[in-house]
């Protein structure tokens, strides 16, 4: 008898065809999330350029805070230079504004307050108080060939080290 | 007024029609008022079918529901009616989204009235979800055999506050682009795919031209669409876990003027509790 012969362990033609196509619509399913997601994300963005130019340095008066507010940033000029923080709060992204009353950059949106000049330890873009978990980012800065300052909003430098000043 | 025998009431000549070919190849179930043929009625009927085809009368009086999850159908039919014409008018795009709004406002034939209605309707919405929750949630409606149409509910209330959440960018003002920016945010708040939420949420890295599309289609198509799908099931589970909820342990009279409609316990679920004993050993 030809089943005698057969193992038990042996797959049927059509326990193999039952596999082959489940595996196959697993793989088909996997694939379709990947491509999905991958369809979802989008490769190319139209949204502004991270670097801005905000003009000759001569605009900005020696202890002067200036908000860009299409930017979302400060231009700062202190003792020690030109620097630049974000304006955006980093609690849930709204535009902070700048107090000159008070000395100090407030957020309308939850009350988170950052300091903007150098007092003991609080550095400039450091909470004082609020609900902000970090303290306002400061951002590249350098002049380019035509004197202009030049802002990378998308890249971070620490706090007070001499390259995150430009000197004029 | 004496009536020739020619003219008939406006009843009889419903009566006519439901006896025409066309009206009974609608309506199978046809005229008469038989318990099986009001039954009937319900159980052949695609929308109906998904009720019960009995209701203990008490169940419908205002006092046990308050009509809360009716009156939050009634509001969402309301959205679907006014969303659908305000999208004639309703470009998502940043340079249109704005001014297209204004022009419903001011300019539109009756477009401030759909717009404050879908406006109204909206936060009615939201209201009446939370008011049915509580309301279920304190008769102890939640219960076996109806935990998991209390899981659909909150489906329905997570997909109640996204469809607000997503209306809310629409018209494309102050207000709206900076509580989508700070909901947005709220979303990178989790871990580790929070980033990833927030990008494909907005469709990039900031409320943009991508973010008021993804937002509009999901307020118009997926979200609606999922709701819909949900509420079919919510409705459904209303008659397979046993029909609307009844407390057993409401007052002695008002149990003795509803114990003239006789209705056999339903198979599955019911109230275990108000079962006899002997009813109880032979399950």
């Amino acid at each position: 008898m030809a089943d005698d012969t057969r193992k038990t362990d042996d797959v049927t033609r059509r326990e193999f065809f039952t596999k082959l196509g489940l595996g196959s619509l697993s793989i088909a399913a996997v694939g379709t999330a990947a491509f999905s997601y991958q369809y979802l994300e989008p490769n190319v963005l139209y949204e502004p350029s991270p670097v801005v130019n905000e003009g000759k340095p001569d605009r900005y008066p020696l202890d002067s805070v200036t908000l860009d507010v299409n930017s979302g940033i400060y231009i700062i000029h202190s003792q020690e230079g030109y620097f630049s923080l974000s304006a955006v709060c980093t609690h849930l992204g709204c535009l902070t504004a700048w107090k000159p009353e008070l000395g100090i950059i407030a957020c309308p949106c939850h009350g988170s307050k950052f300091a903007v000049s150098e007092q003991g330890k609080v550095k400039p873009g450091d909470k004082i108080e609020g609900p902000a978990p970090r303290p306002l980012p400061w951002k590249r800065i350098w002049l380019n060939d035509d004197g202009d300052l030049l802002v990378d909003r998308s890249t971070d430098v620490p706090p007070l080290a001499p390259d995150s000043f430009v000197r004029v | 007024m004496a009536k020739t025998g020619i003219t008939k009431t406006i009843g009889q000549h419903f009566d006519d029609l439901r006896q025409t070919r066309v009206w009974r190849s609608i309506f199978r179930s046809g005229a008469g008022s038989s318990t099986l043929k009001r039954a009937l009625a319900i159980q052949q009927n695609v929308f109906l079918h998904l009720f019960s085809t009995k209701v203990r009368t008490r169940m419908l009086s205002f006092s046990a529901t308050w009509y809360l999850g009716t009156l939050t159908l009634g509001t969402f039919l309301i959205l679907v009616a006014t969303g659908i014409p305000l999208m004639f008018y309703y470009h998502p795009s940043v340079p249109q989204a704005y001014a297209d709004t204004k022009d419903l406002q001011f300019v539109v034939s009756s477009g401030l009235f759909l717009r404050n209605l879908h406006r109204w309707s909206a936060h009615a919405m939201v209201f009446l979800v939370f008011a049915h929750m509580f309301k279920v949630f304190y008769r102890g409606a939640y219960r076996t055999p109806r935990e998991f149409n209390w899981v659909i509910g909150v489906v329905l209330l997570l997909i109640t506050l996204l469809l607000s959440y997503t209306g809310y960018l629409l018209p494309w003002d102050q207000l709206a682009y900076w509580a989508i920016t700070v909901g947005s945010n709220i979303a990178s708040a989790v871990p580790l795919i929070g980033d990833k939420i927030h990008f494909l949420l907005l469709g990039g890295n900031a409320v943009n031209a991508n973010a008021l599309l993804r937002f509009y289609v999901l307020h118009c198509m997926i979200l609606p669409l999922t709701a819909m799908i949900f509420v079919a099931m919510h409705f459904w589970r209303i008659r397979k876990d046993g029909g609307l909820y009844a407390h057993s342990s409401e007052p002695a009279v008002v149990r003795a003027q509803a114990a003239d409609v006789q209705i056999p316990a339903p198979r599955t679920g019911g109230e275990t509790r108000s079962m006899p004993a002997d009813a109880k050993e032979a399950q």
